[in-house]
């Protein structure tokens, strides 16, 4: 009866694959609903949302509130809009990023290749750096800062944000690196390759997936960040603090539309990498080092 | 002094020693071949050699230079691992004189030296291919050229054939022999198969526990087994151990042996040494190949000496039949013809060629004939 079973089977799969259809498309439906209101309402005149429903498209489009909050929304006592801000939080970001993404991939690559007395104990406490509270090191990481000259401006937010990401970025590149085989690494030395040489021609070429990992992770966390940059901004405050300060003040009417507008701005950067990086998650880079 | 020298290295990690002493030296153009079974240090000897792993005590040198504690791109030594090893992120090409390139070779002569080896090895139509591209054969074959292009005084082999499947692995043998008669130059080859040991070596170390048993050629090792252990692990099947006891018949000293039925046979020794052992127990060691059909029985051996035994099992294998018989209260293997005319569960001639017997000490297990 071989058949009658392969029918059966066939049908309840229908079955099945219908309503995981139907599950992920609701799903879909629920996480993009807050974002259709939020686009929607930043490109409508203030008076609509104001005299209307929030889920109806706009009658008059307009970029207006777009406009004003990049560019002349009142932000704190000043009206520049969130452009200097969004570029503070450029300033940090790429750096942090960048800084905190390479030493854990150094870190990661000395772990597992370079074996040492001591070294698992090292990576248990890099691990620990992951569980530590922000609020705990506010006033000693205040006080370092301003021991070296580093407060209220972005290095010091930059060398913050290297210092609490180097623990995550370290734990990517370890596990990653321990299931790359060490022959390859013997097989490099061999060839006369140094300790560097070996990083950046052997080790980094094959780290795109989890180098897409640590940016996507690294970004959106530095990038949302709200503590440390309302503790260490300075006058250089990012973008987090900033669309804090056009949407909380307290004075004058209430321009959702603006608001909208700038939430989506704070947003969009780590938008940007999921969509730009994503892809690469999935591309097999380490095909064909050994036997396959 | 040998062309390599390994001599009194020892190896420890910790308190615990996994090489005692260990004394080789190779000559230039020998092919000399580790195999052990797992965990025999047969690998870490083989990474000592390549700087992989540091000498806890004792020498090794490359044409005279003692390499303690030299890096090992330094030593004039390529590899081919079991893995291969390849870069994944580098084409065939790249792959070959990544090597070369490290060590400051200029493009030209890079390229020169890529387009003759990859023409020695067939390759060419493949420099341009990564190696997630290549199949086991193929990739095995890069492996090899990116050892060759570095034109190295020694090569090292690390198990390079374990990952093929069983015809490659017979053809790539093949190709390796060839390759070294051909170049004629000084390899040294780990593997646990006792078989691409016999069929490449001009020498081979068995080793077992951290210790070499016993370092000779093919022959040697194979015919005059210095000790139990590479006995039973050099050939396949392995050689019969029956338990015997030596009595003087006339003056002559014979192996008395139990058949399958319990009753005593005695097979006369061609070794005139074993007449000191008149009396004693030893172990009698016999090849398949030389427990045979009478017909099939070596005709240049002056000592064939005919016992009837109940067959228990036979087992046809194409160009052989393998027979499993009783004799001295242990299973033991006889090969034969394939179309001998044996049926298991019947009474059987079978032909011992006395002069391959091996005997051993019971107690230290070492040969003590031939």
């Amino acid at each position: 009866m071989a058949a009658a079973t392969q029918d059966t089977a066939v049908s309840s799969g229908k079955i099945t694959r219908v309503f995981i259809y139907l599950v992920l498309l609701l799903s879909a439906l629920f996480y993009l609903l807050p974002f259709f209101v939020m686009v929607v309402n930043s490109l409508k005149p203030l008076d609509e949302i104001t005299g209307g429903n929030m889920m109806a498209l706009p009658q008059t489009w307009t970029i207006e509130p777009w406009l004003k909050a990049w560019s002349t929304a009142q932000i704190g006592v000043e009206a520049t809009g969130l452009k200097p801000y969004f570029l503070n939080s450029i300033l940090m970001v790429v750096p942090a990023v960048v800084i905190s993404t390479g030493l854990g991939a150094l870190n990661g690559y000395v772990l597992t290749k370079w074996r040492f007395r001591g070294d698992t104990i090292l990576f248990g406490l890099l691990l620990f750096s992951c569980f530590i509270p922000f609020q705990i090191v506010l006033i000693p990481m205040a006080t370092i800062l301003g021991k070296i000259g580093l407060a209220g401006s972005i290095p010091g937010l930059v060398l913050v944000h290297v210092v609490y990401g180097v623990g995550f970025t370290t734990l990517y590149y370890r596990n990653y690196y321990a299931s790359f085989p060490n022959e390859l690494v013997r097989a490099a030395m061999i060839d006369g390759a140094g300790f560097f040489r070996i990083f950046w021609r052997i080790m980094l070429p094959v780290s795109g997936p989890i180098t897409v990992v640590s940016v996507i992770w690294q970004f959106t966390n530095v990038w949302n960040d709200f503590l440390f940059g309302a503790s260490f901004g300075g006058q250089t405050q990012p973008m987090t603090v900033a669309l804090n300060n056009l949407v909380q003040s307290s004075t004058g009417v209430k321009e959702y539309n603006v608001h909208f507008a700038g939430a989506i701005l704070a947003a969009l950067p780590t938008l940007l990498v999921y969509i730009v990086a994503g892809r690469y998650f999935v591309r097999g880079l380490m095909a064909g080092s050994v036997k396959g | 002094m040998g062309f390599l020298d390994i001599s009194n290295v020892t190896k420890s990690y910790g308190n615990i020693e996994v090489l005692h002493h260990v004394d080789i030296a190779v000559d230039e153009g020998e092919f000399l071949v580790l195999v052990g079974p797992s965990g025999c240090g047969k690998s870490t000897l083989l990474n000592m050699i390549a700087g992989l792993e540091d000498i806890t005590s004792g020498g090794i040198s490359i044409k005279g230079r003692v390499m303690n504690g030299v890096h090992p791109s330094k030593r004039n030594i390529a590899m081919v691992f079991q893995s291969y090893a390849l870069y994944p992120n580098m084409t065939v090409g790249q792959n070959m004189t990544f090597g070369l390139e490290m060590h400051g070779v200029a493009k030209p002569e890079r390229d020169k030296a890529l387009a003759d080896v990859a023409k020695l090895l067939q390759i060419e139509q493949l420099l341009d291919r990564k190696p997630g591209q290549l199949s086991g054969g193929q990739r095995q074959r890069v492996a090899m050229g990116r050892a060759l292009v570095r034109e190295p005084d020694v090569f090292l082999f690390d198990e390079p054939l374990s990952n093929l499947d069983a015809k490659l692995r017979v053809d790539m043998r093949t190709e390796i022999k060839k390759l070294h008669e051909k170049l004629k130059t000084t390899i040294v080859y780990v593997t646990h198969d006792q078989i691409e040991a016999m069929t490449l070596s001009t020498r081979i170390a068995v080793m077992n526990d951290g210790y070499v048993q016993q370092l000779g050629t093919p022959k040697e090792i194979y015919d005059t087994p210095s000790n139990l252990f590479v006995a039973t692990f050099m050939g396949s099947p392995a050689m019969n151990i029956l338990p015997a006891k030596v009595s003087m018949i006339e003056g002559v000293p014979h192996a008395e042996i139990t058949n399958g039925a319990g009753q005593t046979a005695s097979l006369r020794f061609s070794q005139a040494n074993m007449a000191d052992w008149a009396g004693k127990e030893v172990l009698l060691g016999i090849r398949p190949e030389a427990l045979t059909d009478p017909e099939g029985a070596d005709r240049k051996s002056r000592n064939i000496v005919t016992l009837q035994n109940a067959v228990d099992v036979i087992e046809p294998a194409g160009a052989d039949t393998f027979v499993t018989t009783t004799l001295g209260d242990v299973a033991v293997i006889a090969r034969m013809r394939a179309d001998s005319d044996v049926a298991s569960g019947q009474m059987f001639d079978f032909a011992v060629n006395m002069e391959k017997a091996v005997v051993f000490n019971p107690k230290t297990e070492k040969r003590i004939a031939p």
